[in-house]
């Protein structure tokens, strides 16, 4: 014993709730092409985010560890233009409400901001709003934020991103005035105000998906790494083994809390009505918010070539679902989200946990069109059934994390 | 056919230029998919010594090779270097597309040592009014149309081909994917980047074939290029789409020629 303990994030896309039944059919795609002049309401939107927060700070008054959110653009399955927005909000909440809570901001994309010290900068406020209570999200960005809505060539997004996570590191612990003269990105004074409270600075988390030279980046830095997990075990087996075989190659521990995975989560008194009330919410986080064309979320260049060919022979064979022409069933089935009674629940994501050797949960618990009374029971019965049981999941094994900020305290299910 | 290694200084670039045919030579720079040898190349290999570089990161060059080449005007000298590695001083460069925008990028930079240019659907300028498709995130199903007056007809279908090997298909896919990347790194997300500045500067004597139906860069630029280059000559080719070359062989090939050979 005297490890730490798993710990639960509650995560938030803060998507359109409401979009016509027929918008997977009228658009070529909801991200990028579908028109907010012909779709979207301001006033609506409001009220979406407003409820996002509220639903972020139920689960921080629950006992859920962190609070998560993110970056994306030009679209309806999330649109929060800069997590740092909502993030500062959070902060202040949680600290007027006495909730140490991990910001786990994943997050901002160094890629498609310019310069990237802005993130560097937000990021240091973050810390210093919340006395240390952020993790620093360094996603690469997908492409139909940074290259279609932000114009960065999809070719050189990896390299922007590599670059801006150096770059903030540097600007975050170095004591002098330093010039940065880089590939991407020419500063020639770096005086970052604020500094962050955690020192050296606040941990970083890496979301991937596929990519082995994420992983190796991983590894080679002893940063952590989240996978998204939309499509089930099959997928999500191939990533974190790949993940943890670069782990072992690199002369890494097989630490649990190197790890976490994102997941859609609802709970139901049955797993009858579970199916009965997320279904159709599934339904419309697959058909609709997830209806793009494939190069809109990976445009040529964006993955690096040996990834590239590696995806194509997968695909051929065994080729992706066609999300039209599944049900919300069909969804549940495949494990695309982990949705049933709260026995269903802990037993499945647990087995999740234990299969993919990871450590820490990001739960999505509003998904799709999800409306807020809803969602808020779905987090009540999550924190109340399913929560303690997954924050024991790996105290048998000792493991220690040295990934989660110092100002965040362990938390119990309230 | 033979490819050629000519190792660069600019970028350290080791360039790959397949050479083929006989007679006096010409470059010929291809479009935003890759390389690929085709009829009309064998056309003009009858009459010319063709020398085909692939850009860098495509075709039979490193495929990281893309990422030392920071920016379009490294891209024209790395083009310049090659012309003089090859020692062709006073050359004609053919381009397609992608490859057309390149052409004249070259040729407004190497002002008299290019003799003659031809272009064929170039992309590299931009009207709000009859904006380039953006091609690089189209799907392989929705590419066809787009590049093709009639995509179903033997001369589409022949250029859209797949090997019939999941291995060879997953190759072809990804260096298909991987060079639209690659070439993507200089026209992202508009092509437009100041060509039209630079066009006067080029005064080679120069031939713009257009498809008439095509929908990936409108017909209507081809008055653009003409306007702008100092001896300029329009064929608009009836039948054909993006790549007239292959819907008309027929038409485009002794166009071709002939302008070459005066």
């Amino acid at each position: 014993m005297g490890g730490d303990r798993v710990k639960v994030t509650s995560f938030h896309f803060m998507p359109y709730r409401d979009l016509p039944d027929d918008v997977e059919t009228r658009y070529r795609s909801v991200w990028v092409d579908a028109p907010w002049s012909e779709l979207g309401d301001a006033r609506k939107a409001g009220d979406f985010f407003n409820q996002s927060i509220d639903e972020l700070m139920l689960a921080a008054e629950l006992g859920f560890d962190g609070l998560g959110t993110n970056e994306h653009h030009q679209n309806p399955y999330g649109f929060m233009c800069n997590p740092n927005l909502f993030g500062s909000i959070l902060a202040r909440l949680t600290r007027e409400r006495g909730l140490d809570v991990a910001l786990v901001q994943l997050g901002a994309t160094l890629a498609s901001t310019s310069p990237p010290t802005r993130i560097a900068e937000e990021y240091a406020v973050l810390d210093c709003l919340s006395d240390g209570r952020l993790i620093a999200g360094v996603p690469v960005g997908i492409g139909a934020d940074a290259g279609m809505s932000y114009g960065v060539p999809p070719i050189v997004q990896r390299a922007r991103w590599r670059e801006g996570i150096e770059l903030m590191l540097r600007a975050w612990t170095d004591p002098e005035v330093f010039a940065w003269n880089g590939e991407h990105y020419q500063l020639r004074s770096v005086n970052l105000w604020p500094r962050p409270v955690q020192t050296p600075h606040p941990p970083l988390l890496v979301p991937g998906a596929h990519s082995a030279s994420t992983w190796d980046m991983c590894h080679e830095r002893d940063w952590p790494y989240a996978f998204l997990s939309y499509f089930g075990a099959g997928a999500a087996e191939s990533a974190m083994d790949g993940f943890w075989a670069r782990a072992d190659a690199h002369g890494r521990d097989r630490n649990p809390y190197r790890a976490s995975f994102l997941q859609l989560v609802a709970v139901a008194d049955t797993d009858e009505q579970a199916e009965a009330l997320y279904g159709p919410h599934l339904e419309y986080f697959y058909k609709k918010l997830l209806h793009f064309p494939p190069p809109y979320f990976t445009p040529p260049g964006y993955v690096e070539y040996p990834s590239q060919l590696g995806a194509f022979k997968a695909m051929l064979a065994s080729p992706p679902p066609d999300l039209k022409a599944l049900s919300a069933r069909d969804m549940i089935e495949r494990g695309f989200a982990v949705v049933g009674s709260p026995a269903t629940v802990r037993e499945q994501l647990e087995a999740i946990a234990r299969r993919l050797g990871v450590g820490h949960l990001l739960a999505i618990m509003q998904f799709g069109s999800m409306p807020h009374d809803l969602a808020e029971r779905n987090i009540r019965l999550m924190a109340s059934d399913v929560l303690p049981h997954l924050q024991t999941i790996w105290d048998a094994e000792g493991w220690e994390s040295q990934w989660w900020p110092t100002g965040a305290s362990a938390r119990a299910a309230a | 056919m033979t490819v050629r290694t000519v190792p660069l200084r600019h970028c350290d670039f080791e360039a790959k230029v397949r050479v083929a045919g006989d007679g006096p030579p010409l470059v010929y720079l291809h479009p935003a998919a890759g390389p690929g040898w085709d009829p009309f190349l064998d056309a003009l290999a009858g009459h010319h010594t063709v020398y085909a570089p692939d850009h860098p990161g495509t075709g039979e060059t490193a495929r990281d090779a893309i990422h030392k080449v920071p920016a379009l005007w490294d891209l024209v000298l790395i083009y310049d270097e090659l012309l003089d590695a090859l020692g062709l001083d006073s050359v004609p460069l053919v381009g397609a597309s992608f490859g057309g925008m390149v052409a004249c990028e070259v040729a407004a930079h190497r002002r008299t040592a290019i003799s003659r240019l031809v272009l064929l659907d170039p992309i590299g300028l931009w009207r709000d009014d009859a904006p380039v498709a953006q091609y690089m995130t189209m799907t392989p199903d929705e590419l066809p149309a787009v590049l093709f007056h009639d995509p179903a007809g033997p001369a589409a279908q022949a250029a859209l081909a797949m090997p019939e090997s999941t291995d060879e298909l997953a190759v072809a896919m990804a260096d298909a994917v991987w060079a639209m990347g690659a070439t993507g790194k200089f026209v992202w997300p508009i092509p437009d980047k100041g060509l039209a500045r630079r066009l006067h500067r080029v005064t080679a004597p120069a031939l713009v074939v257009w498809g008439e139906h095509d929908r990936l860069v409108s017909p209507v630029y081809a008055a653009e290029f003409a306007d702008r280059l100092a001896d300029a000559r329009v064929e608009i080719v009836p039948g054909a789409g993006h790549v007239p070359q292959v819907e008309r062989l027929d038409v485009v090939a002794p166009l071709v020629l002939e302008f070459l050979a005066t």
